[in-house]
């Protein structure tokens, strides 16, 4: 009895040994990380607000309030984050400012991992002389001051909002593929690669199970990293009058035009401010738990 | 190594051409002229204008027209202000951005550093705490954020700083006289250095941590060596490295940020001129600047790796 207890003991033991991949592990470290957790925690709020926030309030974006101008956050009439200077609802303007940013901020990023992706594997995989010159291009344009070039496309073609994530996306793709390349050199090089060839497992398999699980941790990382830098770089744009315009909105524009009311209406920069601040704290919260996840040297 | 430097230099100059020929097409490509804002102008008037700045050839002829002009170090005249060229806009523009970016990229190198080695060798305590808490949040709030609000304290509601102006004033210039002359640039330094410096205090505490795992360093504590000398001889050494690695990066943030602090401050610098010039689409305003920012950029690369390689042993500069 004792014996067969033992043995389906050790039968058990080994079936969660079996399940417990390095996802698994990832996923767990992950979750023991309190601020990653609460990094997510805090993005799922914020888009839940920018999805359903505006609908809640009586105000319309394009409303002007005449009796109501520049007043401060209020409980009266519904004026939950106050009025701007043309007496706009800013809770209103705010929130549909946060579902810009965040698109802007998740499509911009979309469009450099792809380009980003397909070029460093590209790159990695073919070696050799191709290889030299792709990356090569690639150091010719980090070494240009590229916000300028998003600045002049910007200007010329037109202020349009589409226009602004493929330019930012299309300009954001270069440590992508740097990070992918190396990726995909140094895993085709390893061992274990070698060992799952010559155990006989098809390339699609050793796809499947060995280079993408290996070459996607500091991929993960980097994307946590860039939605930020996008949305900020967005915002950089819309501070200048160059990136969204009315009657949309995006943080950045709300953060221009409280950045110039600063001295009588301080609330209609602070609360983007807020706002963009808390976001940028999520997806660093968010990166570096992930980077504490999926560090192999850590394990 | 200087074999390399001047390759390097070599290898920016179809850079640069890449750049020019780049950004004049782009500028060129889109319908529309620098002339479409001012409203009403008689035709003859247009005519006579774009005639004036050589609008009225074709494409290619005014981009061998410009080509020729650059390489005799005359950028042209600037459109939007009209009686002036744009070398001299540039002559009154860079010595107040590179103050800026120069003070923003020293202070940004040398506080974070010293904050991320402090946080390192008192890794897991308050202090780390502290300091890593401040460089999220300065990491999280991004430069115009920070100089309105910088303003509003220091400018309005505490009076010590002049705001959006190069003269001195405030209380800090009256109390210090000595001080005087930095006043203006107090507030934009800051602006354009925090983010930086939280970016290097964190790259620097990483990296003085994984230096105080090595085994070098504990054999040399073991030896007796006292604690100050395992950080200044083996400890920065080695976690300056990434920090110098990655003022590259710093200085295109510097120069981008510069376009924005400016334009708060209302500094007479370069990235006032270029967004001025960018959104009045005055052509080679804009190309100026973006040659000499570039230049600017690469310069910096060049001077970084140079320096990398004196610090690295590793790298051998000469056969990269």
């Amino acid at each position: 009895m004792t014996l067969f207890a033992a043995q389906r003991d050790a039968q058990v033991a080994l079936m969660e040994a079996a399940g417990r991949s390095p996802w698994h592990d990832a996923a767990r470290r992950f979750a023991a990380n309190r601020a990653a957790v609460a990094g997510v925690g805090g993005l799922v709020f914020l888009t839940l607000m920018a999805i359903f926030a505006p609908g809640l309030s009586p105000h319309a974006i394009d409303d002007l309030a005449w009796d109501a101008i520049s007043i401060a956050p209020t409980r009266e009439n519904s004026h939950w984050f106050g009025t701007d200077d043309t007496g706009r609802d800013m809770w209103v303007l705010t929130w549909m400012g946060a579902r810009v940013s965040l698109t802007i901020g998740v499509l911009t990023t979309i469009v450099a991992l792809s380009i980003g992706v397909i070029y460093g594997a590209t790159a990695g995989f073919l070696g050799g002389r191709t290889d030299m010159w792709m990356m090569r291009f690639v150091d010719v344009l980090y070494a240009l001051p590229l916000l300028f070039f998003i600045i002049i496309l910007v200007t010329i073609f037109g202020r349009n909002i589409f226009l602004v994530f493929l330019a930012i996306g299309c300009v954001e793709w270069l440590t992508m593929a740097r990070i992918v390349r190396g990726q995909t050199m140094s895993i085709k090089r390893k061992d274990f690669i070698e060992a799952a060839v010559a155990s006989g497992l098809s390339s699609a398999a050793i796809v499947r199970r060995h280079v993408i699980p290996n070459a996607i941790g500091p991929v993960i990382v980097y994307v946590t990293t860039l939605v930020p830098t996008n949305i900020l770089v967005e915002s950089y744009l819309s501070f200048l009058g160059l990136g969204v315009q009315e009657p949309l909105t995006s943080w950045g524009v709300l953060i221009s035009r409280g950045a110039n009311a600063i001295e009588t209406a301080p609330w209609l920069l602070l609360i983007p401010a807020v706002l963009l601040a808390t976001t940028m704290f999520c997806f660093n919260f968010i990166g570096d738990g992930l980077r504490d996840a999926l560090d192999p040297k850590d394990r | 190594m200087i074999d390399y430097a001047l390759r390097r230099l070599l290898i920016a100059i179809p850079t640069l051409f890449l750049i020019v020929t780049a950004s004049f097409f782009l500028m060129h490509a889109a319908p529309g002229g620098p002339f479409d804002a001012e409203a009403n102008l008689e035709p003859q008037v247009l005519k006579n204008l774009e005639a004036a700045y050589a609008l009225d050839r074709p494409v290619p002829e005014q981009y061998a027209l410009y080509l020729g002009r650059i390489f005799r170090g005359d950028f042209g005249p600037s459109i939007i202000y009209s009686d002036r060229s744009v070398t001299s806009l540039i002559a009154t523009g860079l010595p107040v951005s590179l103050q800026l970016g120069l003070s923003a990229l020293i202070i940004a190198a040398c506080i974070g550093g010293l904050l991320g080695t402090v946080a390192a060798l008192r890794q897991n305590t308050n202090v780390d705490y502290a300091v890593m808490a401040s460089a999220m949040t300065g990491i999280a709030v991004p430069s115009f954020v920070m100089a309105p609000l910088l303003t509003l304290i220091f400018g309005v509601t505490l009076k010590l700083l002049p705001i959006a102006t190069l003269e001195p004033g405030g209380s800090l210039a009256r109390a210090i006289p000595a001080f005087a002359p930095l006043t203006p640039y107090i507030m934009p330094v800051i602006a354009l250095a925090l983010p930086q410096i939280a970016i290097i205090s964190r790259l620097a505490r990483a990296a003085t941590i994984e230096v105080l795992r090595q085994n070098y360093v504990r054999t040399a504590r073991a030896k007796g060596v006292p604690g100050r000398s395992v950080v200044l001889g083996h400890t920065l050494p080695a976690a300056a490295l990434p920090v110098v690695s990655y003022l590259g990066p710093t200085v295109a943030n510097v120069v981008t940020g510069a376009v924005v602090v400016e334009t708060i401050f209302q500094l007479p610098g370069m990235g006032r001129f270029f967004v001025q010039g960018a959104l009045n689409r005055d052509y080679p305003l804009v190309l100026g600047i973006v040659i000499v920012f570039a230049m600017a950029v690469i310069v910096m690369n060049l001077i970084v790796d140079l320096l990398y390689g004196v610090l690295d042993p590793k790298v051998k500069t000469g056969q990269a």
